[in-house]
């Protein structure tokens, strides 16, 4: 059995064939389904099962947005935990490293960690008013990124300390792995909170964005697909590969036009200390104004409009939608080459028919990270009040100079009046 | 046939458990350890015995190491610069270098070319950062720079976005597992080797003395930590690193304190090393010249009555910077050497005895810069916690990129807070 065990257990070999399989799948189908579903074929049935579940999943998709920001987020932090869970899992098997002392205790430390990081910051910006009031809060904040260092060190001094002399190597790469994965899971995920920030429109037409070119991609290919797209998914065809960019692009189009029209989705969460609730409520920006545009010639004889009324957001989606039908598939074909190389079926199997948390989102994190560029890129500026927190606490004289700088800016740009008295 | 059996005992002695090792370093080492001593010290030292000569050699290379740091010292924070960028090229390409080795994956297509691709990237995304920050009126001028610069992360992600695709379509069939183990290993090195230097040349432009006391507290930490323990070392301190001691841990830290004191007392006199480093639009250099901070002015400090009876002074004349000082050179002496010991159990790990040999008798860059690592991030935080607060220029250069009506909001926000601090008169000045 050790012999077994010694061979089974080589993992840096130079051709993936020694790899042994990690156990099959489990079947967590309902009982209910499978009874109604018993009389069909086991090709159909899988489709209706499959359906069924995407049916399930986008309602409870809606039933979250109906119920408000703080839910989102919440929902963002559970399925950041599963999805590191789900990655963690699979490093363990492969390893076989569960008899490792520590390191599951180290690995959830590190998810923690990070967490507290990334929210320390965002609560910082996004409840300044809370956190003003009240002195613990004050000093968490201001000594935040020394309180988040000296916590992760804490966990590096542990893992050192926790190095057990036969098993060096396999416990590097457990720490390697935990790093990359929080690197992918939880930045992405706290990149999807500051897009929701920004405006709850910013956050779900990305994701519908993903979701429909999966799923309109899926269709293209099942009627019309022919031409291979690349042999790591052998099931995706340039047929579907381009169906799937247009019907994505004219989705984004239509459903950025509907939710534009709400202040709900189009104003940024903000925190009102009052009431001890998030709100959305605000003057919609100029992206949220419709505007006349004028049909380029091309397109006037094919609708016969000279212009268009649209808002300029609905143009911004044109580029989401472009990234989620080009390149986000990208993101699929990564975790498509991870669960070869480490010969799974799926992440695991929380969803019937679907596999794990992480097979449905692995499109989304290229996006969520695009997103986020994007609206820092051409959006939006820096975040004003947290400028003026950042002002506020400079040294008198920097304040000093900062202020003629300023005044002499505004009232060079003619924004201030050098008469006025402020 | 050689060949054949040899990779047979490198596969075996590779498994995930390290039991089969009989010898310190296990089967055949992946990098053959050559001497690259020069032939001159070699025919010096050819009469002492071979632990007396490697002592010399060592202490040689230090003295050679010590001195080149003094030289780019003097030439300035550019010529620094320019030498943490070529330490942060070495370092990743000996873990690189370490990683196809341990994989045996040389031969596969398109790796090298890409882990040296994200290298640049990641580079050009930091140096962004920071040239945008420091150059900014240099980059304000110039219509091009303003471009990269305003759009800069998007450029960064762009540039990250094509590396990735491109190793999504080089995934080769057989060899899934293999990409994959080099993807997150250049991932590692990069979040290690590439952040941390970024940190260290933001305490260098926070004034040079950031930047030599922490280096040298470690360097010093390292070599008076050997001394100990080669005079007075009995207890073994870990058994990752069967060579330190509990004698040498503890007689280092008090040795390292101390000197740090010093280093600091002496350096916070001049204003080339107390500095921020500015660019000067005018001259087009670097500039080191400012008004010291009070944390470089003189202070009378109540020595506690414990220490007064041992000193025999009532008070003493230091610099605020000396008490941080001490908290710089607690950290290098009781949390640096983890990174030491990180090293050792990573180079145990992988049956490697040294990083690399570009240094006759230290070894790799990375042997010598293993400590240092944890220090920078530490100086950085410690800058950003308790010295500083954010950068007025940076300030500004967000502001200006504000809306109108927000710029408004603020300036009058400001206006009022400086009123009611008193800073400002009520009165508007023209």
């Amino acid at each position: 059995e050790v012999d077994l065990e010694e061979r089974l257990g080589e993992l840096d070999l130079r051709s993936d064939s020694d790899v042994p399989d990690v156990p099959p799948a489990t079947d967590s189908t309902p009982e209910i389904l499978k009874r109604a579903l018993s009389g069909l074929s086991a090709r159909w049935k899988n489709w209706w099962i499959r359906g069924i579940l995407t049916l399930a999943m986008i309602s409870g998709f809606f039933l979250i947005i109906y119920l408000g920001s703080f839910m989102l987020m919440l929902l963002v932090l559970s399925i950041q935990v599963k999805c590191y869970h789900e990655i963690i899992t699979i490093g363990y098997r492969v390893y076989h490293s569960y008899d490792l002392p520590w390191f599951r205790s180290l690995s959830w430390y590190f998810l923690l960690c990070v967490n507290y990081f990334f929210y320390g910051e965002t609560v910082a910006d996004y409840f300044a008013t809370f956190v003003q009031r009240r002195e613990q809060l004050q000093f968490l904040i201001r000594y935040h990124r020394f309180i988040s260092f000296a916590l992760y060190l804490t966990g590096f001094c542990m893992f050192v300390l926790s190095l057990v002399k036969k098993h060096y190597r396999l416990q590097f790469y457990m720490f390697a792995w935990t790093h990359v994965t929080l690197l992918i899971t939880v930045t992405q995920s706290h990149l999807v909170i500051q897009n929701l920030f920004e405006g709850m429109i910013w956050f779900l037409v990305p994701i519908s964005s993903v979701i429909c070119n999966d799923i309109t991609a899926y269709i293209f290919g099942f009627f019309f697909g022919r031409t291979p797209l690349i042999k790591l998914s052998p099931k995706k065809t340039w047929e579907g590969f381009i169906g799937g960019f247009f019907s994505t692009v004219v989705f984004g189009f239509i459903f950025s036009y509907f939710l534009a029209q709400h202040q709900y989705f189009v104003c940024p969460v903000e925190y009102n200390s009052e009431t001890n609730r998030f709100v959305t409520e605000c003057e919609p920006s100029e992206l949220f104004q419709m505007k006349k545009y004028s049909v380029p010639p091309l397109l006037q004889a094919v609708l016969g409009w000279e212009t268009v009324n649209m808002y300029p957001f609905q143009m911004h989606s044109i580029a989401l939608s472009t990234f989620a039908s080009l390149i986000g598939p990208f993101g699929g074909f990564f975790a498509s080459g991870f669960k070869r190389a480490f010969k799974i079926k799926d992440f695991a199997d929380t969803i019937p028919g679907h596999g794990g948390i992480m097979d449905r989102f692995d499109c989304q994190y290229l996006m969520a990270t695009f997103v986020h560029v994007y609206i820092t890129s051409f959006i939006r500026g820096p975040n004003p009040s947290k400028l003026l927190k950042q002002l506020l606490i400079l040294q008198p004289e920097q304040q000093l100079s900062v202020y003629k700088t300023l005044k002499s800016h505004l009232i060079e740009k003619g924004i201030l009046q050098p008469s006025l008295k402020g | 046939n050689l060949q054949e059996s040899e990779s047979e005992n490198r596969l075996d002695g590779e498994t995930a458990s390290d039991s089969e090792s009989k010898s310190e370093f296990g089967g055949s080492p992946p990098v053959p350890t050559s001497d690259d001593t020069p032939e001159v010290l070699n025919r010096a030292l050819s009469n002492l015995s071979s632990r007396w000569k490697n002592w010399w050699v060592r202490g040689i290379l230090t003295l050679a190491m010590i001195t080149f740091f003094f030289i780019i010292i003097y030439l300035g924070p550019m010529v620094l610069m320019t030498i943490v960028m070529c330490v942060q090229i070495k370092c990743f390409h000996e873990i690189i270098t370490i990683g196809y080795n341990v994989y045996h994956s040389y031969d596969l297509p398109w790796f090298r070319t890409l882990s040296w691709y994200f290298l640049l990237c990641v580079n050009y995304f930091f140096y962004g950062e920071t040239v945008t920050d420091y150059f900014f009126t240099l980059v304000q001028r110039e219509e091009p720079l303003r471009i990269l610069s305003k759009y800069h992360r998007f450029i960064s992600f762009a540039l990250y976005l094509t590396g990735f695709c491109m190793f999504v379509l080089s995934l080769v069939k057989k060899h899934y597992r293999l990409q994959f183990y080099m993807f997150g290993w250049t991932h590692v090195t990069l979040l290690i080797v590439v952040t941390q230097s970024h940190l260290i040349i933001h305490n260098l432009f926070e004034g040079m003395i950031w930047f030599i006391v922490p280096i040298s507290c470690v360097i010093c930490n390292d070599i008076m930590a050997y001394m100990f323990g080669f005079f007075f070392g009995r207890t073994p301190l870990i058994k990752l690193s069967p060579k330190k001691t509990w004698e040498g841990f503890i007689g280092g830290f008090f040795a390292t304190v101390l000197f740090g004191l010093l280093l600091s007392y002496v350096m916070s006199g001049y204003r080339c090393f107390t500095c921020p480093v500015e660019f000067n639009n005018d001259t087009n250099s670097f500039t080191v010249d400012c008004e010291p901070s009070e944390l470089f002015q003189l202070q009378e400090y109540n020595i506690p009555l414990v220490l007064q009876s041992v000193v025999g002074w009532k008070t003493v004349r230091m610099y605020p910077f000396q008490i941080h000082s001490i908290a710089l050179s607690t950290f290098a002496s009781l949390i640096g050497p983890f990174g030491g010991f990180f090293a050792s159990g990573f180079k145990r790990a992988f049956k490697i005895k040294d990083f690399a040999n570009t240094i006759p008798g230290h070894g790799g860059i990375m042997d010598r810069f293993d400590c240092q690592y944890l220090m920078a991030t530490f100086v950085n935080v410690y800058i950003a916690s308790f010295i500083r607060g954010p950068n007025p220029s940076k300030l500004i250069q967000q502001f200006l990129t504000l809306r109108p009506d927000q710029q408004l909001h603020i300036f009058n926000t400001l206006k009022a807070h400086l009123v009611d601090k008193g800073i400002l008169g009520g009165l508007e000045d023209a």
